[in-house]
């Protein structure tokens, strides 16, 4: 049985040599001063399965957290996801937000972006900027991380079916400026199998969507080592309307297929899965959220060492960040919003993540303003800050129930992905309509839930006011889509014709014979290709996919 | 002369490039629960797409749900061409996130209700079952 003392003097030790423990006082308000770590030596309790189930932070399976000393030495990732309008009205938002202690970017992309066209297509039309900052070209790259130092911020952004091409053109602001690849830090969330699950921002099937997928994977590691080149997801699979376990099983299966398509490629996965990272959701149901998380991180680490036999402790580890239920936010009574994502936060802080996102109250009525943003970001700091959670890793474990109910998720996981695996994967699985059959019934059941007054929300339908509250809400400009359209039109008329013509057949031919399409898409972004064009070649490529409508 | 039992059909629609269909389905199965025929559009559809399809299914109402932002534009888009089309007695409702401030030039646009988050489902049943026959009797179908 491993000693507390010896992971003291090994990997919590190993850790600090990484990165010391933070100079603030690891104390709580009586003067009392925590240990890093509590474990069933310190009750003087026997817990015979503690090493195989629980373990220590930083160690195999990783349960009680990915590293050694966690919060001790560094905190949470503070990451506020933003984006709206023009690119310099987004590059404005990010100042102001580093300014305000935020620790990391997180763009928020409009429609067209998101779907791949223009600001300038027809399709675009009345989305342009509306709940993300529209990006054609590199020249709306440029402009949105114009005086910001790319080796000094991480970046993540939330870009799925264009994920390549957004990814390239962020690379070639870098490139452009000078900085070094190796050095940067960031994550593309380029998950597609969620987005045929939840989300719906697919473009192509599933099959070639996969493949540019696996394409990152392959070029990732080469290229811009410290970047996490996918955030599997299970955000949307919840806000969709799943509950926690299936969002935790959806999730996990959806990791385990582009290992399996990795492998299947010919790749070493103790080169790409360390790359690998995720997303999860954080809703009111506090233990549930926070039993997710430490399921998670166990599940992951098993499978990905017994099941397809990674060496590298790295590949086991599942690091992810974490956002508030924007689901969860009612637009009655919108203030109480601010004490619903300070609850759902702090589970999110118990259950270990690495990395979080916190809504702002105002979002079940439209974009967060500053104001709002800003209190949301206080919130996580007066986590972190002043509630003494983070004096001592993992404080809840040991918990009979936090226990429990961590082994009873994994259990309903694991049972969810054997049925995946038996009907073919998750492919199969989309084709067949399972998930959205399974979402339709998840979310209808919880509705009636509400309706029948089963579930209780405050303010919904209970506890009502007769006056409605105001509050002020973030206003688009409609000026946008003009101001993106002139934009585009100077590229294209500026740009080297030929440049972008041979990058176009570069990208084609590249999608034709089935080779690694990334360094085509960043000539393409180098060549001021826009968006458009890039996605309409693979378009006529790989075709596009519907999806059936199902009620 | 349409018979008193004549049920209520309701096009829920997903106009533009939004994905977001939780709230759309969960709407069009309580409305079917409810005792109505409903027609759900799918994702990613045009005000075109929209307004011949419920003038082929010959419905009483359409439900438009956006959460984009962009509804100003898709609710009017879709109005001009019910109208341009001799249809503009289907009845035109909608909901998602849409901002408070909207709702009036919504409504001055010709849109029945908006309904937003947290709206129970039976409120649409009832706004459904009260304008649709009203709507009937006016133009003298029941």
């Amino acid at each position: 049985m491993r000693k507390k003392h010896d992971w003291l003097r090994e990997t919590y030790q190993k850790s600090l040599e990484k990165m010391p423990e933070r100079p603030v006082a690891h104390r709580t308000l009586s003067g009392i001063a925590p240990e890093p770590l509590y474990t069933p030596e310190d009750i003087g309790v026997l817990d015979p399965e503690y090493e195989e189930k629980r373990g220590f932070p930083g160690e195999y399976p990783y349960t009680r957290g990915v590293y050694g000393s966690m919060y001790r030495s560094k905190l949470w990732t503070m990451r506020m996801f933003a984006g709206f309008g023009t690119a310099e009205q987004t590059n404005e938002r990010f100042k102001k937000l580093l300014k305000a202690g935020q620790t990391g970017l997180s763009v928020a992309f409009d429609l067209p972006t998101l779907m791949g066209y223009d600001s300038d297509h027809p399709l675009s039309k009345g989305e342009v900027g509306k709940c993300g900052v529209a990006v054609s070209s590199l020249a709306d790259m440029e402009i949105l991380f114009e005086g910001i130092n790319l080796e000094e911020v991480t970046t993540s952004m939330t870009i799925n079916s264009p994920a390549n091409a957004i990814w390239a053109m962020y690379l070639a602001v870098a490139k452009k400026r000078g900085y070094d690849w190796k050095k940067l830090g960031g994550t593309i969330q380029n998950d597609i199998l969620k987005e045929f699950i939840a989300q719906k921002e697919f473009i192509f099937p599933p099959e070639p969507s996969v493949k540019l997928v696996i394409d990152t994977f392959e070029w990732g590691p080469k290229n811009v080592p410290k970047w996490n080149f996918i955030s599997v997801s299970g955000y949307h699979i919840r806000e969709a309307g799943s509950t926690a376990v299936q969002e935790l099983a959806w999730t996990l299966a959806d990791g385990f297929e582009y290992v399996e398509a990795a492998l299947k490629r010919g790749l070493d996965i103790d080169e790409f899965a360390p790359r690998i990272s995720f997303f999860f959701d954080v809703h009111n149901d506090f233990f549930e959220e926070i039993a997710k998380f430490r399921a998670a991180r166990r599940i992951w680490a098993k499978e990905m060492r017994y099941r397809y036999g990674a060496k590298n402790p790295q590949s086991w580890m599942l690091r992810t960040h974490a956002q508030t239920a924007g689901v969860s936010l009612t637009a009655q009574q919108p203030l109480n919003n601010i004490a619903r994502v300070a609850i759902q936060a702090l589970a999110a802080v118990l259950g270990g993540t690495n990395s979080l996102h916190t809504d702002a109250y105002d979002e079940a009525l439209a974009l967060p303003t500053e104001e709002s943003a800003t209190i949301a970001l206080r919130t996580q700091q007066i986590i972190a800050y002043e509630t003494g959670v983070t004096h001592t890793i993992d404080p809840l474990a040991g918990s009979y129930y936090v226990e429990w109910l961590t082994d009873e998720m994994e259990r309903q996981a694991m049972e969810i992905i054997q049925e995946i695996h038996r009907m073919g994967g998750v492919v199969r699985a989309i084709e067949e309509g399972y998930f959205l059959r399974e979402l339709a019934e998840a979310s209808y059941r919880y509705q009636q839930e509400v309706e029948r007054k089963e579930r209780i929300i405050v303010g919904v339908n209970a506890f009502t006011d007769e006056i409605p509250l105001k509050v002020p809400i973030q206003l688009v400009d409609p000026e946008v889509e003009r101001v993106q359209a002139e934009r585009l039109a100077r590229v294209r008329r500026e740009r080297d014709p030929r440049r972008v013509e041979e990058a176009l057949q570069g990208l084609r031919r590249a999608a034709v014979e089935g080779q690694n399409t990334m360094p085509h898409f960043v000539e393409c972004a180098l060549a001021y290709c826009t968006l458009g064009e890039m996605m309409d070649v693979l378009r006529e490529v790989y075709g596009t996919y519907q999806e059936p409508a199902y009620v | 002369m349409a018979d008193v039992d004549r049920r209520i059909r309701v096009l829920i629609a997903k106009p533009g490039l939004d994905g977001h269909d939780r709230g759309a389905k969960v709407v069009a199965r309580a409305l079917r629960d409810a005792g109505m025929e409903v027609i759900y559009t799918g994702l990613r559809q045009t005000p075109e797409m929209i307004v011949s399809a419920a003038i082929q299914e010959d419905v009483d109402a359409i439900g438009l749900s956006i959460l984009s932002g962009a509804h100003m534009h898709y609710f009017r888009e879709v109005k001009r061409l019910l109208e341009e089309q001799g249809a503009s007695d289907i009845l035109l409702f909608g909901g998602g996130i849409i901002p408070d401030e909207d709702v009036p030039k919504l409504k001055a646009l010709g849109v029945a209700a908006v309904f937003g988050p947290g709206t129970s489902t039976q409120e649409i049943v009832d706004f459904l079952k009260k304008a649709v026959p009203e709507r009937w009797k006016a133009q003298g179908l029941a």
